[in-house]
């Protein structure tokens, strides 16, 4: 029995540490569900909607963060130095607009997500274009599937239809045409089409 | 299973001339302690796996004027989303006499059965579902209107998000004042 009782503990502590193992979200965000039953990648160049609307943008590629970094500096005559550059990559997300960047780099402290304004995207200052030209530009050179496989879209389930419409603007604008978004699994209901040809099916 | 012996603790009092009681055994049964333990990994197995991410791909076409593809009036589903998770649709095109007509709404449920009645009854070659965003709609129903083309299983190409005209756009209106949808 006492055997028994430490397996069963040992499985217990291991799955509460696995779980954990997950980095915490600083945004919350709940996804819509759908049949996808492909993983999501996790090095990843992720587009962040959350519930108001707020656009958020997150490099997971650590090997060409700097450099997506540098040259939405360039591009944009940022004129931020190496000191506020080196601050820029430790942020986890970015979810500022462009001119207040550098003010923010200078604070003493990150500001907090949701302090945070997001990037634009509207119609007559979609800056998230800029910031996919930049990644565009970085992943130049190689396999285009590679950036495609990585285009992620994570957005809040109540988050309004035209702020999702001016992210695929900018992705359009910079011709990225295929990306994905993230959900959260779902069965494929019983007797539909799609169960009748074979759930095992990938999409 | 575990139960404390209570009855030995105030009857039986030690005392100078009464019989020592008998040595009680230390050790204790363990069985709620492994189910506890069982239970919580049953639970912490579901729901490390249940709340898995995963990916839906998107193909958006390029905008290009030169190549908009003709489509069929007998073989389009025309599916606006409104707000307040409500779904407008008609079929073929709207004429002006007969919009009350074919202008109706359904919802999120009853777009399944709709979907799939349209695709069985038109030639695959026709098929076309054209799905267009309301400016109030949410994220969630552009998403689950995609899905719900990958449950009824329409072929990819026989679907497409396009732009809402400005016809469609005052039905919707007209409609949600009809239906008191906020």
């Amino acid at each position: 029995m006492t055997a028994m009782c430490d397996v069963a503990f040992l499985l217990l502590t291991f799955f509460i540490l696995a779980t954990k193992q997950k980095p915490p979200e600083v945004l919350s965000v709940k996804t819509p569900t759908s049949v996808s039953s492909t993983a999501a990648p996790e090095k990843s160049i992720l587009i962040t909607l959350t519930k108001d609307g707020k656009v958020f943008l997150m490099l997971g590629d650590d090997t060409k963060k700097a450099q997506i970094i540098e040259d939405f500096n360039t591009t944009r005559g940022l004129q931020l130095n190496s000191n506020e550059l080196a601050k820029l990559k430790k942020w986890e997300f970015i979810g500022l607009p462009a001119n207040k960047l550098k003010s923010a780099l200078n604070l003493a402290q990150e500001i907090p997500a949701s302090q945070q304004e997001g990037i634009p995207t509207d119609t007559t200052n979609n800056e998230l274009s800029y910031w996919m030209r930049s990644v565009t530009n970085a992943y130049a050179g190689g396999d285009q599937r590679d950036l495609e496989k990585m285009l992620l879209v994570k957005g809040d389930g109540e988050a309004l239809y035209p702020i999702f419409k001016n992210v695929k603007n900018a992705f359009k604008a910079n011709d990225l045409f295929k990306f994905r978004i993230v959900t959260e699994g779902e069965n494929v209901p019983l007797g539909s089409e799609l169960y009748k040809t074979g759930k095992t099916e990938k999409k | 299973m575990a139960e404390v012996d209570t009855s030995s603790g105030g009857s039986h009092k030690k005392g100078p001339g009464v019989k020592k009681s008998k040595k009680l055994s230390t050790r204790v049964d363990l069985t709620p302690m492994v189910d506890l333990g069982f239970l919580l990994i049953t639970f912490f197995v579901f729901t490390t796996t249940m709340a898995q991410n995963t990916a839906m791909n998107m193909n958006e076409p390029k905008d290009d004027k030169d190549k908009e593809m003709k489509v069929k009036n007998s073989g389009a589903m025309t599916i606006l989303l409104g707000k307040g998770n409500q779904i407008y649709y008609y079929y073929g095109q709207l004429e002006a006499e007969k919009v009350s007509e074919q202008f109706k709404s359904t919802n999120y449920k009853d777009i399944r059965k709709l979907i799939l009645d349209k695709k069985n009854a038109t030639p695959i070659d026709d098929l076309m579902y054209i799905i267009k965003s309301d400016n109030e709609s949410t994220f969630k129903n552009a998403i689950d209107i995609l899905d719900e083309m990958t449950i009824s299983a329409v072929p990819p190409g026989h679907y497409a998000e396009v732009d809402m005209i400005p016809v469609e756009k005052e039905l919707i209106k007209q409609t949600e004042l009809a239906n008191g949808i906020k």
